[in-house]
């Protein structure tokens, strides 16, 4: 401790994504993290939930009750939400959405489970903008047409066009560093708690799990899905 | 370690210090937005979980900069790249 307490935390607090273990990939060096294993966890619990879901709706009953009723609760909140923002667009994003929200939110809870969020890596969370920003790019391109599109870059004036790419660019590096900087920041606290207080954090901790995995990473779940709806259903007006 | 790397951590940690400054910002839009759903809400009751929605959407875009500069204030403790 004689650095003082931020420094010594390389020592005790542990935070950091670890390399378990690297190969050569074409000559680069590669590292399988903790981050791919804890995504892979994540990945594969959602795939048996889904290959169970998969299986008991193919025998649905006409009266649902328990593991049907859970699953038809989930698809009707999604549905309902992805109509709610983006109206008669929402039909063909249903499964998108409804994936994304899924995986985001079961990523941000599995900090619970004493996994390190695959969210609370920039390498997870960019690529999720980045399909968002391609989405975006996608849908301005294919209801507003060429001309549309640039008419939209020059809006004000000609010479706006530069600010209006930057405004452009911004949109998956916000949305991305948004998600990951709060579950980094939950998660750093968190780790700060037990290795700096591992002397009396005995049950207290729990309330600011609520806190920091339950209820901020709901949060920033649906923010993202919602500002990821509101730009696609702003890229596809038409004036 | 030698006297300049010392000072180099010292003054990332007072930059990281000041980065964190940026909380203000957000703490009072968070309270502004927060104002007025509550006035929204004393008005009309029954749009309460729409405002409430509402809320969170505009309260977590505003947390944004305070985000940013809570990033700069983790690189510039743990990554020390100053100090490299």
């Amino acid at each position: 401790m004689d650095m003082g307490i931020l420094l010594s935390a390389d020592n005790e607090v542990d935070f950091m994504i670890h390399g378990i273990f690297s190969y050569s990939f074409f000559g680069h060096q590669v590292w399988i993290t903790t981050t791919h294993v804890c995504c892979l966890i994540v990945l594969l619990s959602l795939m048996l939930f889904g290959f169970l879901a998969g299986r008991k709706m193919k025998h649905a009953d006409e009266v649902p009750e328990g593991f049907q009723n859970f699953i038809e609760l989930i698809v009707e909140l999604l549905d309902g939400m992805v109509d709610g923002t983006m109206g008669k667009n929402g039909a063909n994003f249903r499964n998108y959405i409804g994936t994304i929200f899924i995986f985001i939110l079961v990523s941000n809870l599995s900090g619970l489970l004493g996994l390190r969020p695959p969210t609370a890596d920039y390498g997870t969370t960019l690529p999720l903008g980045l399909m968002t920003f391609t989405l975006i790019f996608f849908n301005k391109l294919k209801y507003q047409k060429v001309s549309g599109f640039i008419k939209g870059l020059c809006d004000p004036w000609v010479f706006w066009a530069p600010i209006n790419v930057i405004g452009d660019i911004a949109v998956p590096i916000s949305i991305s560093l948004r998600l990951f900087a709060n579950i980094l920041s939950g998660t750093v606290m968190m780790a700060l708690i037990y290795g700096l207080l591992s002397k009396i954090a005995i049950i207290w901790p729990a309330a600011l799990h609520v806190y920091f995995d339950m209820f901020s990473g709901a949060i920033q779940t649906y923010v993202f899905c919602m500002l990821t709806m509101t730009y696609i259903s702003d890229a596809m007006t038409t004036e | 370690m030698d006297f300049n790397t010392n000072f180099i951590l010292g003054c990332s940690a007072i930059g990281a210090g000041l980065a964190v400054i940026a909380g203000i910002g957000p703490g009072v839009g968070q309270g502004i937005a927060a104002g007025y759903a509550a006035n929204a809400v004393g008005r009309n009751p029954g749009a309460k979980s729409d405002i409430t929605g509402t809320m969170l959407l505009g309260q977590a875009v505003a947390e944004t900069t305070g985000l940013y500069g809570l990033l700069i204030a983790m690189i510039l403790i743990f990554v020390k790249p100053l100090a490299k």
